[in-house]
């Protein structure tokens, strides 16, 4: 299959250049974005097309930025979106929906989403060595995801990262470079190494291509709710690329003939209020983030203190009618519980961040309580699980002894549903 | 000893093709200046309206000049300044 993209293309002069392995404009140094032939698309892409082919992100591949078939992540997305009727209720809504990236495939993020986008290019464009600078859940996809492809593979993070996220790395034979600074240093420094090494780095030059891979998020949200788009979504930022992502893939959608109506989601952005770049500056009426050198909150995925897409984001949820907020670490320890214990799913910090800041734009009345929600789950508890360790029960420890177990019962009060 | 200024990839094309070049200035302003001066077609991707561009980020000795002073941060010699793209990560 051919591909329809048509080069890529300057976000803010419009400047075209060839496909090739680049990030920002030579003139401006503004992002570079992948042009597609729209028209060509929507000649070749329908409902039932897509139906037809195997429930995973690549069933959107006329959307995206490869030649050919994928060559590194087959099975990438596809992942469910839950009715949540419990949390629902929790929160005083009527109609709630989870699009649960939390089970992604292989290595529990949206990431995956990304990467697989990303690695195929870097084949494509004859890379053997790749690499990313992360947060940890990147860390972890791009590790895993470079090892089924044979890849070699530099990963820089900063070295405070949680213990699951660096063994999730290493374990695939990732050369983990842990930097003594905050991601925003590690950034730079992987600035410089795409700058001085031929490696194919799949958020510094290969970044283009990359940040397609968010917009499967987005068609398969509209996709599972037959077709059609919802009032609201919310979705963590941290670089701030992902809100802008859904919002496109809603719009591209239409303009492909996949939607009937012409989407008017309203597009909310959650931050940790420990590293709230984008949402201050939103907050503050700026027309970009305000940068902050010292993020700090248990969300360490989202600890972007000068996100490259603030200044999109914003604009995003501005001219959609959204709005954004943040909230405390308590805030987001107690949302990840509340998740956990009404629909049995239980997300990374940055999960209790887009709960938390769901209800409290519920709480404002910023989203109204009779129109339909989703909420966006980018990452899996079980790599942050210390920042639950000390809000949940302990375990109650007996012997193997029925009188034991029945005194327990006693002395306990019947089980609470929240 | 002068302050050694890194330039990115995509701009020594208009630096007759150096990676780096070493200049002299009592702030980052004076010194990007000096820049401007050797190699013209530099200053307009860099500064618009006299501000440095959304986009492009720069540090002196590894630190966001945006933490610092901003422009008005104060070299000496030996100090490294890079210019350094800003759309990356996340």
């Amino acid at each position: 299959m051919s591909d329809f993209v048509r080069g890529l293309k300057c976000r803010m002069c419009g400047k075209a250049y060839p496909k090739q392995p680049l990030n920002y404009c030579e003139d401006d140094f503004g992002p570079l974005e992948v042009d597609y032939d729209y028209d060509a698309i929507r000649e070749v892409i329908n409902r039932g097309k897509i139906e037809m082919r195997p429930f995973n992100m690549w069933r959107y591949r006329e959307l995206l930025p490869i030649d050919g078939e994928p060559t590194v992540g087959p099975l990438v997305g596809g992942t469910p979106l839950v009715r949540a009727h419990r949390l629902a209720e929790a929160l005083g809504v009527e109609t709630l929906w989870i699009k649960n990236d939390a089970v992604n495939f292989p290595t529990l993020s949206f990431k995956d989403r990304v990467v697989s986008v990303a690695l195929s290019k870097a084949r494509e464009f004859g890379f053997t060595t790749v690499g990313c600078a992360s947060t940890g859940n990147l860390a972890n996809s791009v590790a895993a995801n470079a090892a089924q492809a044979g890849l070699n593979t530099y990963v820089f993070v900063p070295q405070d990262l949680e213990t699951a996220k660096i063994i999730g790395t290493t374990v695939y034979g990732a050369k983990l470079i842990g930097i003594k600074g905050t991601y925003d240093d590690v950034n730079r420094l992987c600035s410089q190494v795409a700058d001085r090494y031929n490696w194919g780095l799949v958020n510094v030059n290969l970044r283009p291509f990359y940040a397609e891979g968010s917009k499967t998020f987005g068609y398969e949200i509209a996709e599972q709710l037959g077709w059609r788009t919802p009032q609201h979504v919310v979705s963590p930022m941290a670089g701030g690329s992902l809100i802008g992502k859904i919002h496109k893939a809603f719009h591209e959608m239409y303009k492909v003939g996949l939607l009937d109506r012409e989407p008017r989601t309203k597009i909310y952005g959650a931050q940790a209020t420990g590293c709230n770049p984008i949402t201050s500056g939103l907050k503050a009426g700026q027309d970009s983030h305000r940068p902050v050198r010292k993020p700090n909150t248990i969300a360490k995925s989202l600890a972007i203190g000068d996100p490259a897409d603030g200044y999109f984001a914003i604009k995003v949820m501005r001219e959609t009618g959204g709005f954004g907020e943040d909230v405390s670490d308590p805030e987001i320890t107690d949302a990840m519980l509340l998740l956990a214990q009404t629909e049995g799913i239980f997300a990374e910090t940055a999960g209790g961040v887009t709960l938390a800041v769901t209800k409290k734009l519920i709480d404002q009345g910023r989203i109204p309580r009779d129109e339909e929600i989703v909420i966006c789950i980018t990452g899996n508890g079980l790599k942050t699980q210390d920042a639950v360790a000390n809000a949940v029960e302990k375990p109650i420890i007996i012997r193997p002894n029925i009188d034991d177990f029945a005194a327990v019962l006693e002395g306990q009060p019947e089980p609470v549903l929240v | 000893m002068p302050i050694k200024v890194h330039i990115p990839q995509a701009m020594r094309q208009h630096a007759d093709g150096q990676a780096s070049v070493d200049l002299a200035g009592a702030n980052v302003k004076e010194v990007l200046d000096a820049l401007g001066q050797k190699f013209p077609n530099i200053v307009g991707r860099i500064f618009d309206n006299g501000q440095v561009r959304r986009f492009v980020n720069i540090y002196l000795n590894d630190e966001d000049i945006r933490y610092l002073n901003h422009l008005e941060s104060a070299t000496k010699d030996g100090d490294v300044l890079s210019i350094i793209p800003a759309v990356a990560g996340g």
